[in-house]
Formats: structure tokens, C-alpha cells, sequence
């Protein structure tokens, strides 16, 4: 216990000395482009408010450090055996898990990145988060209760219940390693890049704070931690997006009708729609662009790619190592499945709120004015909660600005330590108890093992990010959905529903699904196509100096385009993609419509090529176990 | 565990195979309901964008209410769930864990 203080000692002066270096920071931060950006809009905001709300923000990170930290200290005391750091002894109650599940689901991106695709192009946005929900459906009827009652830790517990243990569980950690990282990377270049636009906390400090923070929970207080500072998250979350929804619903009046009427009828939405979104420079007369607005096909155009997404989405939630993990945590079948219930309700109400907020976001502060702070469209929020706050009262919009960049904050903090925690319970209880040792460790050893997994995974997520600075992330979320739909929930579905599922099954859907679908993203259009971009720059500058050809002289800024794009179109016409392809071989960005039928195949020929029939034997115990429960009290007393 | 269970004769119990056959109906048959109504909703949205035009209440149109009725089918697909399982599957398994003197 003396060690852990030592070190809890440390971290909280590594975090002092983080805050302490802030207010030196520079001043001309993004945080004053916000701030401009409103002012252009509303000038009643007052620019002197700025120093007060990094205040007030930094106060709010420190109460929510503090009070998190509290929990690992408490958590600490409890977790003392493998059954405690990995699944919280099952004492988590069906309630406290649906919230945690929450917490551990719905990321800064949900909570940023939808709203502001709606405030950016409407409906499609809305229709993009839809997804999302509906992957509960799978995870409930099919994968929460079997789960409970056949697992114990990890993904590798159920796969490799009636096969050839060894190969099964590195099979299986290497895919749940693989989805982890993949993920986790998105999240902490995302909460590196937020919180140098917000506070402008340099990228590196940014990164290097919040994975310490990370390492503290997971190592210290394993899953207890984890899942109270998810369910801290999930009511943080949720309280933010109410206040900010009643704020907007009051200015219509609380009237549907009269809000979709403001959407409809608000003229920047209406110029953003004809200029942005569709390219017309001269409106088509009688042509209903505020309508249009709440319309489907502004962002989504390819119905092939929704479908692949959706598909990835539906079957890729159900096989995302972190969640399952979560079942492992609560004492029944019953409890699992209220557990998802709650989570269904909190989830959809949270993606409903959403919708009110984007719109309200496009309404209040215009498209205009969102994208010209972040091109995603992912300060909608901020930005909107600054102003209506401000409405109500001069420190309110900075007062809830500072709380909503603290949610966003504990939004990382939870998702990145569920991700951290499931990763290293597949190489420490996987690989190293029971492929390395054979599963002869004692206690003492396994925590031990988990604990300094923890950190090394913690420490590599935090170098990969820091890598990772500067490149687009976005297909990284994509990518482990595609993985999770393709690799695991193929074998993790079969495993527990099918008799002749065996060895060869497992480990070909596991690796062939996951390899597929890492492979066609690869060749996909999420790849940078230096060919592609040369093409674009060359149209910039042919058009430009036909201009010039045609004895019109060019303003200093066209003559700047037109030398910038011939030095990017220099650089980039004889390259090719990191896969040397010149343009996608696969037209999708999501692979999952070909490496969902291709996991669930390979898993399927293998299983009958090499049949076992003294696994398809052991189909009987598993299936009694997974829908009866008889034999869970076991696994928990032991 | 000290008693070797004998799962392949609890397999075989019919009260095992009623739980089976209803649990598999019900499970499989709701998550495929559930998945081909949403997939109707992109799909929709990309061939027939005109319907999901045609406005219902004022500004609200038809693709705005569908998008919006993925969520209540959700919920309801889950309270439905629920409520089917302590009717139905807790209850058939409660009996069950009895009548093998399990619990």
C-alpha cells in the first residue's frame, strides 16, 4: 500500500505541475477564435470572459481528477484477487452496469462529432447516429446473457471453453488487442486535439496527462475504478446534454413543430445548404433549401457504404472486447440484461438529445460559423452552449462551456480505461496465465501480471498517439468496428450457438475476418491517394492560369493558390497510396459488407474441414451453461 | 466441483428443449425484425428520397419520424424482451434448476 501512495503522490504532482504550466500558455489560443467567432454573431459576448473560463474549465478538470482519483484509492482497498481487477467480483449491480455501459460506449465523438455532422448537414447526421442504438438490439438478444453465463474475464474465456485452449486464447487476444488499439488511438489523438483547441494544452501534455490518469485507474482499481468513473461519465454526460437541450427547446418554445419551423425557415441555414452543401451559386427559384436541410442525401451518398457501415455497427458493438467485458461484471443472466436495457434507454435518449442539439447549434450559431472553428463540426456544442449560456447571464455560457469541455474530458477518461482494461486482461489472463504459464499462476502472480500489462499497454497508447499526431484518425473507429464485426462476434456467436464449431473454426474467423478487414481498409478510400490529390490541385491551377492566359491579372491571393497548388501538385504527382496504389482497389470505406460474410465463412469451412468430435461433444455443457446459468455461482466462488 | 454434471442428459431434458426452441424463436426472430427495419432506413433514404421528403406536421417530414422510430422500435423490442423472459424463459429455467434440485 505504501508503494501505491508513492506513486498516486507522484502522479498528483505530475498533474499539478501540468496545470501549473497552463496559464502560461499562449493566449491566442483557438479558445479566442470561439470566442471571436460568437462575437461576430452576438456581440453582447465579452472578450475579458475568456480568462475566467479557463478557470473555471481548469477547476472543473481538478474536481473531477480528485474525485475519480478518491474512487481508484477506494477501489485499491478492494481489489486484491483476479476475480476483483478484471470483473469487479460480479458486484456490479444491473443499474450500475447499464449506466457504466453508457459511459464505456458513448465517446467524445458521439458526444461532439454527431451533433456537429447534424448542425453541418442535417438529417444525415441524425441518420448516421441511428446505428448506434440499434446495436444494442444484437448485443441484448444475442450476446449479453450467454456471455454472462458462459464467460468469466475475456472474449478467450468463452472462445476457448470446449477447443484447444492455447492457440485459441492468442488467437483471440490478438484480435482483441487489435480492436483496442485501433480505437484506443482515435480516442487519444481525439482528446489531444481537443483539448489543445479548447484550453489550448499543448498535444503532448494533453496525451501524456490523460493516459497517466488512464494508468492510475486501471492499475490501481482494475474494473471497480473503471466501471464508477464510466457511470461518473454517463451522468456528466447526460446532465450536460439535457441542460443544453432545455436551453434550446426554450427557445421555441418547447413546440416541435415551431422548431423544425426555425431549421426550415433560418436564412444561413438556407444559404449554407444552396452555396456549401450543394455547390449552386444562384438559388433554383422556388427551391426549398431550409427544407432541404432536413433532407437525407447531404452527407451520406453512397447507400452501399451505409449499409456496410451499418452492418459493422449492428454485429460490431456485439464483439467489441470492452463491452463484453462488461457483462463479466455483474453477478447474473438477469442482471446483464437489465443492464443492456438501461444502457438502451440512456444511449437513445442521449442520441435524441443530439439531434436537438445540432439543429439547435445550426439555428443559434449557423453552419457558417461552426465550420469555420473546426471543418468537423465538432465545437457545435462548445460553441453553442457558450452563447445560449450567455444569453441567460453573463458567466453562464462560460460556466457552461467549462462544464461541458469537463464532460468531455471524463468522456475520454472513461472510454480509454474500459479500452486499456480489456486489453490487457487478453495479453495478461489470456496470454501470459494460460498460453505462457499454462495457467499455473497463483493469485498474487495474476494481478501482478495484470497490473504491469496494464501499464505497458497504458504507456504504448500513449507513444502511438503521440505518433499518431497530425493524421487523420477518424478511419481508426471505423477500422475496429470492422474488426469487431468481422473477427470476433463471427466466433464468439457460433462458439456459443453452434455444435460443430470447433479450433480450426475459431482461429480461421478470428484471423482471416480481422486480416480481411484490416486488408480492405488498406486499399480503401480512407488511404491518402497522392494521385487523387494531384488531380485536384492540377484543376486549381489549370483553371488559374487560364484566367491568366485570358489577360485577367490575378489578386495576390490567387497568385498564392496558384503557386501552392503547382508545389503540392510537384510533391504529389508521381506518389502512391502507403499500399503503392495509385487509386482504392475497394470503392467502400467500410469493409464490412465483404469481411462479415467472410469471417462468419472461414469460421464456417474451417469448423468442417477439421472436425473434433470431442469438442462438438462439449457442445452440450456450454449450451446448457449459456442459457441456464448452472454453473456460474462456481466460477464467481472460486 | 466435486459431482460431475451430466450435461448431455440435462441436454436432452425436455424442459431443456422447450427453453431451447422458444428462446431460439424469440431471440432470432426479434433480431431479425429489428435489423431489416433499420436497414430500411438507408436503404429507403437512397431510393426513395422523395418519400422521406413528404412532410407529416409542419417542417417535420416522414424521414425524420422513421429515423426517430428506430429508437421507440428499439426500446420497445427491449421492454418486450424483457418482460418475455420473466414470463417465459426465467420461469421455464426456474423450473428446470427445481426440478434437477440445482438450486
Amino acid at each position: 500500500m505504501k508503494k501505491f501512495f508513492v506513486i498516486m503522490m507522484v502522479a498528483l504532482t505530475l498533474g499539478v505541475a501540468i496545470n501549473a504550466v497552463l496559464p502560461d500558455v499562449s493566449i491566442a489560443g483557438p479558445e479566442n477564435q470561439i470566442a471571436s467567432a460568437i462575437t461576430a454573431q452576438a456581440p453582447s459576448a465579452e472578450p475579458q470572459t475568456i480568462k475566467a473560463n479557463r478557470a473555471i474549465t481548469i477547476s472543473l478538470f481538478v474536481v473531477i481528477v480528485a474525485i475519480t482519483l478518491c474512487i481508484v484509492v477506494w477501489a485499491a482497498k478492494r481489489t486484491k484477487t483476479t476475480a476483483d481487477f478484471y470483473a469487479a467480483r460480479g458486484s456490479i449491480t444491473g443499474t450500475q452496469n447499464g449506466w457504466a455501459i453508457a459511459g464505456d460506449y458513448m465517446s467524445a465523438a458521439s458526444f461532439l462529432g454527431i451533433a456537429g455532422l447534424i448542425s453541418l448537414y442535417g438529417y444525415d447526421g441524425f441518420m448516421y447516429s441511428v446505428g448506434w442504438l440499434v446495436a444494442y438490439v444484437t448485443v441484448l438478444l444475442i450476446v449479453a446473457e450467454p456471455c454472462r453465463n458462459a464467460g468469466k474475464f475475456t472474449m478467450g474465456d468463452i472462445l476457448s471453453f470446449r477447443t484447444n485452449p492455447k492457440p485459441v486464447r492468442a488467437a483471440a487476444a490478438i484480435s482483441t488487442v487489435a480492436v483496442s488499439v485501433f480505437y484506443l488511438t482515435a480516442q487519444m489523438v481525439g482528446a489531444g486535439k481537443l483539448m489543445e483547441l479548447l484550453l489550448g494544452i499543448p498535444f503532448r501534455i494533453a496525451i501524456s496527462g490523460v493516459g497517466c490518469l488512464m494508468i492510475l485507474y486501471v492499475v490501481f482499481g482494475g474494473m471497480i475504478a473503471t466501471t464508477w468513473v464510466q457511470i461518473i461519465k454517463a451522468g456528466l454526460l447526460m446532465t450536460g446534454a439535457s441542460v443544453l437541450c432545455i436551453l434550446v427547446a426554450a427557445k421555441a418554445g418547447f413546440n416541435p413543430v415551431q422548431f423544425f419551423s426555425d431549421v426550415a425557415t433560418n436564412s444561413q441555414i438556407q444559404s449554407w445548404v444552396q452555396i456549401n452543401l450543394l455547390k449552386e451559386a444562384i438559388p433554383k427559384a422556388g427551391f426549398d433549401y431550409g427544407q432541404r436541410f432536413l433532407e437525407p442525401g447531404l452527407l451520406l451518398k453512397d447507400v452501399w457504404d451505409q449499409i456496410s457501415l451499418g452492418m459493422a455497427l449492428v454485429l460490431g458493438t456485439a464483439g467489441m472486447p470492452h463491452i463484453l467485458m462488461r457483462f463479466f461484471t455483474v453477478p447474473t443472466a438477469q442482471a446483464a440484461r437489465k443492464s443492456v436495457i438501461i444502457a438502451m434507454f440512456i444511449i437513445g435518449t442521449f442520441y435524441i438529445l443530439t439531434t436537438l442539439l445540432g439543429f439547435g447549434a445550426a439555428i443559434n450559431v449557423s453552419p457558417q460559423v461552426i465550420s469555420s472553428v473546426d471543418k468537423g463540426g465538432n465545437m457545435a456544442n462548445m460553441l453553442l452552449a457558450q452563447m445560449l449560456g450567455n444569453q441567460v447571464a453573463p458567466l453562464a455560457g462560460d460556466f457552461l462551456l467549462a462544464f461541458l469541455c469537463a464532460v468531455a474530458f471524463a468522456t475520454i477518461l472513461a472510454v480509454v480505461s474500459g479500452l486499456v482494461l480489456a486489453a490487457s486482461a487478453a495479453i495478461s489472463h489470456d496470454i501470459y496465465v494460460n498460453v505462457v504459464k499454462g495457467g499455473h499462476a497463483d493469485q498474487h502472480e495474476q494481478v501482478r501480471a495484470a497490473r504491469i500489462t496494464s501499464v505497458i499497454v497504458g504507456i504504448v497508447a500513449i507513444i502511438i498517439a503521440i505518433l499518431a499526431e497530425g493524421q487523420n484518425v477518424a478511419h481508426l473507429v471505423a477500422l475496429a468496428f470492422a474488426v469487431a464485426s468481422s473477427g470476433n462476434l463471427p466466433v464468439v456467436v457460433l462458439a456459443l450457438f453452434w455444435r460443430r464449431f470447433n479450433t480450426a473454426g475459431t482461429i480461421a474467423g478470428l484471423l482471416i475476418g480481422t486480416v480481411v478487414a484490416i486488408g480492405l481498409v488498406l486499399v480503401s478510400p480512407n488511404m491518402q491517394y497522392p494521385k487523387i490529390i494531384a488531380a485536384g490541385q492540377q484543376k486549381i491551377f489549370v483553371a488559374l492560369e487560364k484566367k491568366q492566359a485570358g489577360g485577367a491579372t490575378l489578386t495576390d491571393k490567387e497568385k498564392a493558390e496558384l503557386a501552392k497548388a503547382k508545389v503540392i501538385y510537384e510533391k504529389t504527382k508521381d506518389g502512391t497510396s502507403m499500399m503503392g496504389l495509385e487509386k482504392p482497389l475497394f470503392p467502400l470505406k467500410n469493409p464490412g459488407i465483404i469481411s462479415i460474410p467472410v469471417g462468419f465463412l472461414a469460421a464456417i469451412i474451417f469448423s468442417l474441414m477439421f472436425r473434433r468430435k470431442k469438442e462438438e461433444d462439449a457442445f452440450d455443457e456450454l449450451y446448457v451453461r449459456q442459457n441456464t446459468g448452472i454453473g456460474v455461482a462456481k466460477t464467481i466462488a472460486h | 466441483m466435486a459431482e460431475q454434471t451430466n450435461w448431455a442428459a440435462i441436454a436432452k431434458n425436455p424442459k431443456f428443449e422447450e427453453i431451447h426452441r422458444r428462446k431460439t424463436v424469440f431471440l432470432f426472430g426479434w433480431w431479425i425484425f429489428s435489423t431489416v427495419y433499420y436497414f430500411l432506413l438507408p436503404i429507403g433514404a437512397g431510393s426513395a428520397p422523395g418519400l422521406y421528403s413528404v412532410k407529416v406536421i409542419g417542417n417535420i417530414n416522414f424521414g425524420y419520424l422513421f429515423a426517430l422510430s428506430q429508437f421507440f422500435v428499439s426500446w420497445a423490442i427491449a421492454l418486450y424482451y424483457a418482460s418475455w423472459a420473466n414470463r417465459v424463459s426465467d420461469r421455464l429455467t426456474g423450473e428446470l434448476l427445481d426440478e434437477l434440485k440445482l438450486r
